[in-house]
């Protein structure tokens, strides 16, 4: 082994350090400062004459000038192999259950644990043979991690034409077991074991061609998936004020939303709320495939009050993760919360560089760096045909609820989806607080389109109205006009509004939503006639009442069709034959 | 025996800088003066200059004064001496009684691996209807009160204090009036309360920096309570003079400021402290509670904006009530499902005809014609406001349900309540 490059710390100025080194450092490698036994994890990010600047992933009290810094000549990456699912990772993928173990309560610095288990044999089973001919990403043999299959794919950077030359047969092997020799043109040799590393922040491109995502997420909510859809393979944001709801949807969709992985990457929130996650997820079943939802889950957990730098780091770590397992064909769905942390991040890494600040201080790279995040989406054809996805849904936690900040303008420009959050729909308890009139998607919808576009124009005819009666009051509002307004509000609260809390009525299946919404539209379209608004008015609550009850109710269940009788039977009641 | 420097290069507001070797970032200096002696931290090392920020500010230093490093960051007492003591933000007593120095724990220490926290489970009962009912306080809570000057925040906080079940109350007092802290000394000491209770105090008229070290010294001694199996109910208030702080001292580092004039970091900054909030499986929890005056009355303003992400909730005190809308405990769905079947009901439902109430009230106010539907509501209105509302109402939370239910019977037909059926079985008062 050579001689680690080295250099000494001359400054320190909060999590970075200013580090002289003797020959070469590389930009965005990563480095170690020493810290008497400690080794405090560090990535180079500005390179001065003979001077680097290191942002540093952990707290840096004890550091003095002088002291040593070893570089790696790595970029920062990540493990790939089997046994990732289930994990609680750091932003660098610490396994934070294993540094419990070895540390207790808190977080300790300096310590870090391989992300993989190497001591787990896994049954391999091999699908290429000695004499093919490979590249990049190609699937070579599979282990079974818990319901999938997990493919071990030809390393992703791979350059060229190879070609297998020796192949270990099927049987039980460790992780770091050399399972495949390969060969190119130039007759060099490469091993392949079952864990490769990739740097994150550069996007894994072995796949045959990015295709137009066109099919719809399921998440399971009815004003997502009928009003403001998302596509397999698209991006979305959900941007919204401090209780508005933001978290409670993104762990809706991440229970309920039909991918195959999902990986939720906390940055820079509460602990609290991923904790909900990890003591929940175990004990949760997944209802299509029978197993927990831990069992098809990756959690990247940098909460707000661990190091800042790692938070920066921890999206990549997340998407790289989901984008490694879309190589095996599979679809994945990423769920960030919040993106703003992470710009903020970046921010204070800006801030310390003493970098010329763009607006409120965000520094001028912060549009293309969003937008090279959420670009790593994609529905892709693999090499092999077969199809893999990543969905990418980014919360935004815009400062003061306003929308016309930075971080909210930039994502606005690149993703497919934009479901807002309001704090005056969460101020009347109307949840999901998704906003109906502000909040749009270019994907494709479960619902007829036609259905969907007299429900939104009834939705924006009854806010006029509502506006309206504001300031004419409602004795000055005509009554086909008051029956308008009570539609978008029967509409709002039998079909926006889901209990997520509620067993049967948080997760309302694709078929339900679109036999409950051709009931909705029906309704919506009917013709009624009323002595006068209180009476009709008194219809409505009646009706809704109804409604909500069958909302309750099992899909297809006695009880639902019996419900479903009554509100028929309360149908007839004012309107036209 | 360390070296001792006495040649200061540059003052610049509070920070002082010295030529200094083999310093470690963030460690203590004492710098002695003609005016006596004041402890300093280590805030940058470039090259052999050392950057300190000396805690009296550096009024009156002089640039061959004397500077005398410790060798080791701030620390605090976390002993059982400390209860009933009350200190200064950087420790000294302020009871004209002994300095401690048993135990010493470093402040600021790592934060708490999420893999080892627990989903909160305990309710702290308040007695306060606006609190129990609806949004349930729970022990391990962060949770700020968002209000304005003049509002009676304090006592709000002390009256929580005194009736929550708690070990141990820390309170941390920044940029408080002397008189707001002769108030809480005396309600605790009314209560019996003072001798499980420390005091870390920064009045107005003390240093800045004092004022930055109080919520890490609280956190530090109540963390150290808490691994030793206490309760422990953390006050901090306000705020919103540590951010303001915080700001002064980023602002004389000629830091770039982010927006209106506070550092890019202070979202990071208030985090490490809210999320040292914790309930440590096998041993005891800590709870935050903390008073953040908005300025202006302005929730996006950075403070109580950057606050609001990172808190469990917020509870708004205006006109000396807690405001329905707006307040919120995150945490209330983790204990209100084992109160009683009809809890989440009575307070989603309350809050709704509450929110109606409040637009019939709009369009009265315009002169509109009431409907029979908006009297309905008028009535439920008043009600609610004196029987729910009203900080002086101090009833368990089960009288407080009944109390629900009661109310919208007097004012509404069960059909018009948006209530599931078999609860209406079960709850609705019958004549």
């Amino acid at each position: 082994m050579q001689d680690a490059n080295t250099g000494k710390i001359v400054g320190v100025n909060g999590n970075m350090l200013t580090v002289e080194f003797d020959t070469s450092v590389t930009q965005n490698e990563v480095a170690y400062a020493l810290l008497g036994e400690h080794r405090l994890k560090s990535e180079v990010i500005r390179v001065r004459g003979n001077r680097a600047d290191l942002q540093v992933f952990e707290d840096t009290r004890g550091l003095k000038v002088g002291d040593r810094v070893e570089f790696t000549g790595q970029l920062l990456s990540v493990e790939l192999g089997p046994g990732l699912l289930t994990q609680v990772y750091d932003g660098l993928q610490n396994p934070l259950n294993d540094l419990a173990e070895k540390s207790g309560f808190f977080l300790q610095r300096g310590v870090y644990l391989p992300a993989l288990n190497y001591e787990r044999k896994w049954s391999f089973t091999p699908l290429a043979k000695v004499g093919d001919r490979i590249s990049g990403g190609d699937w070579l043999g599979w282990v079974p991690e818990g319901i999938f299959k997990h493919y071990i794919m030809a390393p992703f950077g791979l350059g060229g034409a190879w070609e297998v030359v020796k192949a270990a047969p099927a049987g039980d092997y460790l992780i770091s077991d050399v399972m495949f020799q390969l060969k190119n043109e130039k007759g060099e040799l490469r091993d392949v074991t079952m864990v490769q590393q990739w740097p994150v922040k550069i996007a894994i491109n072995a796949y045959r061609e990015k295709l137009l995502p066109e099919e719809t997420l399921i998440t399971q909510m009815r004003s997502i998936d009928t009003f403001f859809p998302v596509a397999v393979g698209g991006t979305f944001c959900t941007p919204g004020p401090f209780g508005a709801g933001k978290t409670v949807l993104q762990h809706a969709l991440s229970q309920f939303a039909e991918a195959d992985i999902v990986i939720i990457a906390a940055c820079g929130e509460r602990a609290g709320e991923v904790v909900e996650i990890l003591r929940e997820f175990p004990h949760l079943s997944d209802p299509r495939t029978g197993k927990t939802l831990m069992d098809r889950s990756i959690i990247i957990c940098n909460t707000s009050s661990m190091p800042v730098a790692a938070r920066e780091a921890s999206v990549y770590t997340a998407v790289t993760l989901a984008e490694y397992y879309r190589e095996m064909g599979l679809k994945c769905l990423l769920l960030a919360d919040s993106t703003s942390r992470w710009a903020q991040a970046l921010r204070e890494m800006s801030g310390r560089l003493e970098e010329i600040p763009g607006e409120e201080a965000f520094p001028a790279y912060l549009e293309s760096l969003i937008a090279g995040f959420y670009e790593r989406a994609g529905l892709v054809r693999l090499n092999n045909g077969e199809t893999g996805s990543v969905t990418i849904g980014g919360s935004v936690s815009p400062a003061g609820g306003n929308f016309e900040e930075p971080v909210t303008q930039s994502t606005l420009k690149v993703v497919g989806a934009f479901l807002g959050l309001s704090r005056e729909r969460s101020d009347a308890r109307r949840y999901p607080a998704i906003h109906p009139l502000d909040s749009w998607s270019k994907y494709l919808s479960v619902a007829a389109p036609e259905k969907l576009d007299f429900a939104r124009n009834l939705l924006r005819r009854g806010n006029e109205v509502n506006q309206m009666m504001k300031v004419i009051g409602e004795e000055g509002t005509h009554i086909n006009d008051f029956v308008i307004y009570l539609k978008s509000e029967f509409l709002d609260y039998v079909y926006l509004q889901q209990n997520t809390f509620d067993k049967v009525d948080g997760a309302c299946s694709k078929e339900r939503q679109i036999y409950v919404f051709d009931k909705v539209s029906a309704i919506l379209r009917a013709k009624f006639d009323f002595d006068d608004k209180d009476q009709a008015h008194r219809y409505f609550l009646e009706l809704r009442q109804m409604f909500i009850d069958w909302n309750y109710a099992e899909f297809e269940s006695e009880e639902f069709n019996r419900l479903e009788q009554a509100v028929d039977e309360k149908l007839k009641e004012h309107t036209h034959a | 025996m360390r070296k001792v420097y006495h040649r200061i290069i540059q003052i610049a507001g509070i920070v002082i800088t010295v030529e200094a070797d083999d310093v470690a970032y963030g460690d203590l200096a004492e710098v002695t003066t003609s005016r006596g002696t004041s402890l300093a931290q280590v805030i940058r090392l470039q090259d052999s200059k050392v950057f300190l920020q000396v805690f009296a500010g550096s009024r009156g230093i002089s640039t061959n004064d004397q500077v005398r490093f410790l060798g080791h960051p701030m620390r605090v007492s976390s002993s059982e001496n400390l209860l009933g003591r009350i200190f200064t933000g950087s420790g000294r007593p302020r009871d004209h009684r002994p300095m401690l120095e048993d135990q010493l724990v470093e402040i600021g220490g790592p934060s708490v691996n999420p893999a080892r926290r627990i989903v909160p489970k305990n309710m702290i009962r308040t007695g306060i209807p606006m609190i129990d009912v609806f949004n349930t306080l729970v022990e391990s809570q962060k949770l700020p009160i968002f209000s304005v000057a003049g509002e009676p925040y304090n006592q709000l906080l002390a009256r929580i204090a005194m009736q929550a079940e708690v070990d141990v109350i820390i309170l941390g007092g920044m940029g408080l009036k002397h008189d707001d802290y002769l108030f809480f000394r005396n309600t605790l000491d009314e209560h019996g309360a003072l001798s499980r209770s420390v005091m870390f105090v920064h009045t107005a008229s003390d240093p800045v920096v004092e004022c930055l070290l109080v919520p890490d010294m609280c956190l530090a001694v109540a963390e150290k309570y808490a691994l030793d199996g206490k309760r422990v109910l953390v006050l901090l208030t306000d705020m919103t003079n540590f951010a303001d702080a915080m700001k002064e001292i980023a602002i004389t580092m000629e830091q770039i400021p982010s927006n209106r004039g506070y550092p890019g970091d202070l979202y990071s900054q208030l985090a490490s402290r809210y999320e040292k909030a914790v309930d440590f499986e096998g041993a005891g929890s800590i709870t935050i509670l903390a008073v953040t005056t908005m300025p202006g009355d302005d929730v996006t303003h950075p403070i109580p904006d950057n606050t609001g992400y990172i808190t469990e909730g917020q509870f708004y005190l205006r006109n000396g009530r807690i405001e329905p809308f707006g307040s919120l405990s995150r945490l209330k769905q983790q204990v209100n499902s084992d109160t009683r079947s009809d809890h989440r009901t009575i307070m989603d439902t309350m809050i709704r005809f509450y929110a109606d109430y409040k637009e019939t009230l709009e369009k009265q106010s315009m002169g509109f014609q009431m409907s029979s539907w908006d009297d309905k509501l008028l009535k439920y209105g008043e009600l609610f406001e004196t029987r729910m509302m009203d900080l002086s109402v101090n009833i368990p939370l089960e009288e407080a349900l009944d109390l629900g239910w009661k109310t919208m019977k007097e004012c509404f037909d069960r059909t018009e309540s948006g209530i599931k059926t078999d609860l209406l079985n079960q709850y609705w008062p019958k004549d």
